[in-house]
């Protein structure tokens, strides 16, 4: 195989898109989550705004619907100062229309800065990358089941925030790990920052054994996977996967893998409940876990607009070369 | 007065004017102590501002904490030089209507100053603006001046002279020649 | 025309022949291996001195893309881009457009191919009407037609009960059955399952589907008395059961292609959709398995499986691309390769590219046996004369297929044809 330099990194090393966590080393990691540091007081002043990105243009080209991610984009670039257009491309098989590669040639066409990309295909904003003039930065808002990068990163940066040191974290990510971009991307944030442990924990149709292979402990039992654990990581699990052939129903999966209050009683009593949203409350986890006092969901959030800005506004000051 | 002709004897002048950091330093703390109102805030430019302004709080016997200023979000050199993660603005008290010296170590292009102040204003609308610095060095490219300098020098265009700070805590100027 | 190949080391795998010597051709037969006659007087003479001559090669897996792509003129350009490659005989699957399931289009083929005088086009027919898996074809007509046998490409068919129904007609006139070894249901991932397509969040192909699949093809075709083919290989526990079933002596022949013989899953690198290929590429140990397999038998041929797709095709995300890959061109030379790498002996190398696919090929139907795949006196004048230590590099400008898409892009080739003659025409010569 011929060896092939990670798409992100620029010569020297610098990033230049954000496609994926794995294959950044830790201390481009590190960087962005130090950074965002910086942008979560933007949020406390009176005026929200900084000029970093004035004059830049952020293109959210959504091929797969979703308000709240492209929202959250939106925020973080115009507190950058940067104007936001909105590109909603509903792919229906019905009507291919515009090759995906047209689509871009012709944004390129006028001026964009950044691609954020949301695309229903492990691999599209590598194609797209692969593409774009030499200007011009792609961030992956998520593609099929790979990648999740900006979450896994404001997954981390929460988890720094209230536990700061990985290397002594038991982390457990329950759900469908199988489906989840979200849960890749967070194992290998973990991975990449030296957490101790990390555990994925579902039945066997949603979390493969091969699944060891990133490093991580499969369990089946959701009392053996949260046992003492520090962080525990709830995934969504999505109305389609409840009536395959998958799983039989919501209510068997509440049953053993739901996260009641006594099951959290398995892990530190110190431990944090995160989700990357939207919740399924009564499924992967009960309302009263979700409003309870070792929540810190709604954090999450937050967190989430100062990491994007982070993350564009690095991309953004670094060539492509 | 400089008296030598070529750069490196620019270069040399400065470096005497510079040599006693201790009398410099007390020096500024006499500056600042005359622009000081009864309310006014100290704030610190990262990271050799800080440091100084850390000093100055400390030998002033002021109440409270020095307030810190980065520069990072309005530097105009973003398109250049990409984001530096130094330490963020940190300030502790309302910006609106206070009086504020700012001090910094190195007053050279004015750009940084230009930053910071934009920077105070997305907290709210300061009184007022005062400027402390250490060293007043040539070379403005703005139209920005210090109320108060320690030290006045010249310097050959490709020289820097910059605060340093070592793991014990004691500081030092240093001149350097930038390769150009 | 009268064509003498002189200095060059003839290799005739079947036989065992390996000598440095001359070989004539003469109306459409090789005249003379050895010195040629006193009263032979060449129109052409081919200076083979470090060269190796050895018969034309037969690829069992060449995508021509006609009927179909007509107005690209694919039929010519990748007949041409064959005879470059060095192979005289190609076998072609029956996925065309409109699928080959009827006498007047296998016919329309052959004679399109024919007056293209490139290399020989021997068509596989449907087994059932538009590969749709409902209706058996009317294979009679086909074989007569033109055809050396039936498959349905890499659409596998719905019911177990479909399979058995298509294997016991076709036994009954001693035709053989072409499979790609898939099961429909387990097989609709795109890269192979394991742990790369759980990390890059793709669906996968488990070996259990091509396992499954050869078991229930085995079983089928020794109640049904049939002879089949399988095609495409890509996993060991797979060519385990290969094993077993030519051990019991039932009529099983198989091929695998250089993709598999070469590359495994990891080169799939950053979702590189030149990689998206059928089978998808498997781990380390199936192609160390492979490579063990195609040496000792155990796979009867190597194969190019060369499937041209156009750029528009390839430039979409890895899922929804075109699988395929241009590789015609390329046999000869991940042959030698493979050859090389393993230490295995270049009569064994050659064997694989020439005479076990024209037995796969001609299969029990002594009608259609035409020589091809041997160097004999009297017999068939297809050659490929090729030049062992030239080197050139693989990439859209050298390769003359209209696909320009390869998962060898920028590998260097050792081995480069000189010349391929078929039928004693001068079809190619570099």
């Amino acid at each position: 195989m011929l060896y092939r330099r990670n798409p992100q990194l620029n010569k020297n090393g610098e990033l230049v898109h954000l496609l994926s966590i794995e294959g950044l080393p830790a201390s481009i990691l590190r960087q962005v989550l130090d950074t965002a540091e910086s942008f979560v007081s933007v949020n406390d002043r009176e005026v929200k705004k900084v000029p970093l990105l004035r004059g830049r243009s952020v293109f959210n080209l959504f091929f797969e619907n979703s308000t709240r991610t492209r929202t959250t984009f939106e925020i973080a670039a115009k507190r950058l100062s940067a104007d936001v257009i909105n590109l909603d491309i509903a792919r229906s098989s019905a009507s291919k229309g515009e090759s995906l590669l047209d689509t871009i040639a012709n944004l390129s066409a006028m001026a964009a800065d950044i691609f954020v990309v949301r695309h229903g295909e492990s691999g599209a904003p590598y194609l797209i990358a692969k593409h774009v003039a030499p200007h011009v930065h792609v961030i992956n808002a998520g593609d099929g089941r790979h990648s999740h990068p900006t979450q896994g990163l404001l997954d981390m940066f929460t988890i720094r925030h209230y536990k700061k040191d990985f290397s002594n974290l038991t982390v457990a990510i329950v759900g469908d790990v199988l489906h989840s971009r979200v849960a890749r991307s967070d194992i290998h944030g973990l991975t990449t920052l030296g957490a101790a442990e990390v555990r994925v924990v579902g039945p066997k149709t949603l979390v493969p054994a091969d699944l060891a292979q990133m490093g991580v402990r499969v369990c089946h039992n959701l009392k053996e996977g949260i046992r003492d654990c520090d962080v525990i990581i709830t995934l969504r699990l999505q109305n389609e996967r409840m009536s395959g052939a998958l799983l039989p129903s919501a209510q068997e999966y509440f049953m053993s893998y739901g996260l009641t209050r006594e099951m959290l009683q398995l892990a530190k009593p110190d431990a944090i409940v995160m989700h990357p949203g939207p919740i399924n409350r009564g499924v992967e986890i009960a309302s009263d876990v979700v409003d309870g006092t070792q929540s810190v969901i709604l954090p999450q959030v937050t967190f989430g607009i100062a990491v994007r800005m982070a993350v564009m506004s690095l991309v953004a000051g670094n060539e492509a070369n | 007065m400089s008296t030598g002709s070529t750069a490196d004897d620019l270069a040399a002048h400065a470096a005497e004017r510079v040599r006693d950091l201790p009398a410099l330093l007390q020096a500024l703390v006499r500056g600042v102590g005359a622009l000081r109102r009864p309310t006014s805030q100290l704030v610190g430019i990262a990271t050799g501002g800080a440091w100084l302004a850390e000093r100055l709080q400390a030998e002033l016997a002021l109440p409270g904490e020095h307030g810190v200023l980065s520069s990072a979000m309005h530097r105009d050199d973003f398109a250049q030089r990409g984001l530096s993660a130094r330490e963020p603005t940190r300030l502790g008290f309302d910006v609106n209507g206070a009086h504020i010296i700012v001090i910094d170590d190195v007053l050279y292009t004015g750009r940084t100053i230009r930053a910071v102040v934009n920077e105070l204003y997305d907290y709210g609308r300061p009184a007022s603006v005062t400027l402390a610095v250490l060293i007043d060095r040539n070379g403005r490219e703005l139209p920005i001046q210090a109320d108060f300098a320690a030290a006045r020098v010249e310097l050959p265009a490709n020289n820097m002279v910059a605060l340093r700070r070592d793991a014990a805590g004691v500081l030092s100027v240093v001149i350097e020649k930038r390769p150009s | 025309m009268k064509i003498l190949i002189k200095g060059g080391r003839v290799i005739d795998p079947a036989s065992g022949l390996d000598q440095v010597c001359d070989l004539a051709v003469a109306a459409g037969r090789i005249v003379s291996i050895g010195a040629a006659p006193s009263d032979f007087h060449a129109n052409k003479t081919i200076h083979a001195v470090d060269c190796v001559v050895a018969p034309g090669l037969v690829d069992l897996a060449v995508r021509l893309r006609e009927p179909g792509h007509e107005h690209a003129h694919m039929l010519q350009s990748e007949m041409a881009a064959a005879v470059a490659g060095g192979v005289a005989s190609l076998v072609c699957p029956p996925d065309t457009d409109p699928v080959l399931d009827e006498p007047g289009l296998v016919e329309m083929l052959r004679f399109r191919s024919e007056k293209l005088h490139q290399c020989r086009v021997f068509p596989l027919g449907a087994l059932t009407r538009g590969l749709r898996g409902e209706v058996l074809t009317e294979m009679v007509s086909l074989t007569q037609a033109g055809c050396i046998g039936f498959g349905q490409a890499d659409v596998p068919l719905p019911t177990l009960h479909m399979l058995s129904r298509a294997l016991q007609y076709a036994s009954t006139f001693g035709y053989t059955v072409w499979l790609h070894p898939q099961d429909r249901d387990l097989g609709s991932g795109v890269v192979a399952s394991g742990p790369l397509a759980t990390r890059m969040g793709l669906s996968g192909v488990p070996v259990v589907a091509e396992t499954i699949a050869i078991f229930s093809i085995v079983e089928l075709m020794r109640a049904a008395g049939a002879r089949v083919h399988l095609c495409r290989i890509s996993s060991a526990a797979g060519l385990e059961l290969v094993r077993k079933a030519k051990a019991e002596g039932l009529p099983l022949t198989c091929d695998v292609s250089i993709h598999s013989l070469h590359l495994i899953d990891t080169d799939i690198g950053y979702f590189d959709s030149r990689s998206h290929l059928r089978p998808p590429l498997r781990q380390q140990r199936d192609r160390d398995a492979i490579r063990r397999a195609l040496a000792d038998g155990t796979i009867d041929a190597l194969v190019s499986d060369h499937s041209p797709v156009d750029e528009d095709q390839k430039t979409l995300p890895f899922a929804e691309s075109e699988a395929g890959a241009s590789a015609v061109e390329l046999l000869l030379g991940m042959a030698l390769k493979w050859a090389e790498d393993g230490g295995v002996e270049l009569r064994r190398a050659l064997q694989v590219l020439t005479s076990a696919p024209a037995d796969i090929m001609t299969g029990g139907l002594d009608a259609v046996r035409c020589g091809a795949g041997r160097l004999t006196v009297g017999g068939l004048a297809d050659v490929c004369v090729y030049d062992p230590n030239a080197e050139w590099m693989i990439n859209a400008d050298t390769l003359r297929s209209q696909g320009k898409h390869t998962p060898f892009s920028g590998y260097a080739m050792r081995s480069k044809v000189r010349c391929t003659i078929v039928g004693g025409y001068l079809a190619f010569e570099a």
